[in-house]
């Protein structure tokens, strides 16, 4: 299994390499990263059915010991959001080949690559056992992220970039400061040394190392107040771009949260993780009430739903850290496939502000309900994904006494629904204003690949709420995991672990 | 652990975000710079009083310096070269469309602040 777990990561980086020197061979090119998009899906299944049923599987690269070396370790957690990140990444490749050609489309021999590459810092970054292994897949994704967002060089696109990598180029200095800080008090970079070693730090010490990864991974994850760059980026770039980054960018920040401040003990930082998700949920669902535009409400929801994963730390216990895990696996795709159902309307109208499209209920009614179904999962309505995983936080919530955030939840759930009727109203109900053409370059084909690949996403988001049972109890397992820290670190420093 | 060392990385912070913080693209590039040296030297500080070149079967463990935030700040610093180029060239691209690298407001964001009610496309072209 060991070899499965370093493809994860290698596969996709070398395929990157391959598609970038075939960027004038399009069938070949295709070939080449739908091939590796696909391999990477099924050695993420495997590898979540495997460590399902055995437990978790570290690899020591090189074969040196945990205090000097870089380890990879797949536990439940990972390889969790590990097989459902695959498939959005592969489902919005196809996607955009159908896309491709139209004016709203990216441009091929850049997305290709550049895929593979977002591709290989998710799983480093999902799969890394030390904290300066994930500022380098960090590092990865973000340059994959950078050229995606700004390959076309519009105006729009150059002005919202810099802001982007400004701020992540921010972060990622303080990523690094604070691994000075960590290993200069604790001498260690390793997670599971650091789940041993920061927990007997003095009190002041533990609180700056915790806060300043808040601040490190929360303006990854656009938590308030370090949200803004967000909305005013991520509209900018070509939808299918926003479709991928939208479903795991910010994922994968609360993610690395999740990994650092369960492992080391922060609990004494959940009041203040929980009076920030609560203003992250409502800040966020207010800015996109204010929006006119499908792109940017949606984009102001990403921000929102952070709300409710740090929620689910903030509480830390069992149960609420299952809740965030599930939230996660449920918003990967719905954010995914409410973002390529905005490319088609945008595909199709040439637009996607609510003032100008109307009436595709009854010229594209498939459209109108891809969207139509994940906007109420987003909403948290029965008997979609979004329903269990809000149910479970709002479990959590009651269970922990902590009353004030599950009002906060909830307001935040009705608002959501409010600005996804805006949308609904907007772009589907009544009479188109204008007579938009048709964009003359999109052919049946194309049309019929876009709609396929947001059909299959749509399934993966029913599925998630049909098999909830099983993806819960791996959820409860993770979170036991995480706040436990005992079998992650047995599972590290052992020796015999290697198989 | 050096005093100077830490007082070096504190002049280099404070002058790092200085410039990250203005307006003009060239000068955060700079900024963007200097704050990466300062990280660097603040992992080197944290490895510990320096020593002999860590050299396995040459010099004891005990008298060599700390090898490991070497080796992380090696690859920081490659990091932060390739995404100095990176700002490089978008400053250079924004130079080309708008005549200076100055980083300018959201549009959007300011026409719905003033309560505005065109449409995105109209204020784009």
């Amino acid at each position: 299994m060991s070899a499965v777990v370093v493809l994860a990561v290698v596969l996709p980086l070398l395929a990157s390499m391959v598609a970038l020197g075939l960027r004038h061979r399009d069938v070949l090119r295709d070939t080449v990263t739908l091939g590796a998009l696909s391999t990477s899906s099924v050695l993420a299944i495997v590898l979540l059915v495997d460590v399902e049923a055995n437990g978790s599987v570290v690899v020591r690269l090189g074969g040196w010991a945990p205090e000097l070396g870089v380890v990879l370790v797949a536990d439940m957690f990972a390889v969790l959001v590990l097989a459902v990140a695959m498939l959005t990444i592969l489902l919005v490749e196809v996607f955009a080949i159908g896309q491709r050609g139209t004016a709203s489309g990216a441009e091929p021999n850049v997305v290709g690559p550049m895929l593979l590459v977002l591709t290989a810092g998710v799983a480093l970054s999902v799969l890394t056992g030390d904290l300066f292994t994930l500022f380098v897949a960090f590092e990865l994704m973000l340059v994959a992220s950078y050229v995606l967002l700004t390959h076309q060089g519009r105006a729009g696109q150059v002005r919202s970039g810099m802001t982007y990598v400004v701020i992540n180029l921010f972060a990622s200095t303080l990523f690094l400061f604070g691994v000075a800080f960590v290993y200069a008090s604790t001498g260690t970079v390793n997670l599971a040394l650091l789940a041993q070693r920061v927990p007997e730090l003095g009190d002041g010490v533990r609180w700056g190392i915790g806060l300043w990864f808040l601040v490190v991974f929360g303006t990854k994850a656009a938590m308030f107040p370090l949200f803004s760059w967000l909305p005013d980026s991520y509209p900018t770039a070509p939808t299918t771009i926003t479709a991928v980054f939208a479903g795991l960018l910010t994922k994968i920040g609360v993610y690395s949260m999740i990994r650092f401040h369960t492992l080391t003990g922060m609990d004494d930082l959940g009041p203040i993780i929980l009076v920030i998700a609560g203003i992250t949920m409502i800040v966020g669902v207010a800015g996109a009430l204010a929006q006119d535009d499908m792109k940017r409400i949606l984009s102001f929801h990403i921000v929102s739903q952070i709300g409710y994963m740090l929620m689910g730390l903030g509480l830390f216990s069992v149960v609420g850290v299952a809740g965030a895990v599930i939230f996660i696996v449920h918003q990967i795709p719905v954010k995914t496939v409410l973002f390529l159902a905005g490319a088609m309307v945008e595909s199709d109208r040439g637009t996607s502000a609510l003032g100008r499209v109307g009436g595709l209920i009854t010229s594209r009614p498939w459209l109108a309900l891809l969207f139509a179904l994940p906007a109420l999962s987003l909403a948290g309505l029965p008997p979609f994904s979004g329903f269990v995983a809000k149910l479970a936080l709002i479990d959590a919530g009651i269970a922990s006494t902590s009353t004030a955030i599950v009002v906060v939840a909830l307001v935040g759930s009705a608002l959501t629904l409010l600005s996804m009727v805006k949308i609904w109203s907007g772009v589907f109900w009544g009479v188109a204003p204008e007579d938009l053409p048709t964009d003359p370059r999109l052919t049946r084909r194309g049309w019929f690949t876009m709609s396929s690949a947001t059909t299959v996403m749509m399934a993966v988001t029913l599925a998630i709420a049909i098999f909830a049972g099983p993806i819960w109890n791996m959820s409860e397992r993770a979170a036991t995991e995480l706040l436990d820290g005992e079998p992650y670190i047995a599972a590290v420093l052992d020796d015999g672990a290697d198989r | 652990m050096s005093a100077t060392l830490i007082v070096v990385v504190g002049c280099l912070t404070a002058v790092g975000i200085y410039l990250a913080t203005s307006r003009v693209l060239s000068r955060i590039v700079l900024g963007f710079a200097v704050l990466g040296h300062a990280a660097v030297l603040a992992l080197l500080t944290a490895g510990g009083p320096a020593g002999d070149p860590p050299l396995a079967d040459r010099t004891s463990p005990s008298e060599s310096s700390n090898p490991l935030p070497q080796a992380l700040s090696l690859t920081a610093i490659v990091i932060s070269f390739g995404l100095t180029l990176f700002l490089l060239a978008l400053a250079r691209r924004q130079q080309d469309l708008s005549g200076d690298d100055l980083v300018e407001d959201d549009l959007e964001d300011r026409r719905i602040a003033e309560g505005d009610s065109t449409s995105s496309d109209e204020v784009a072209s």
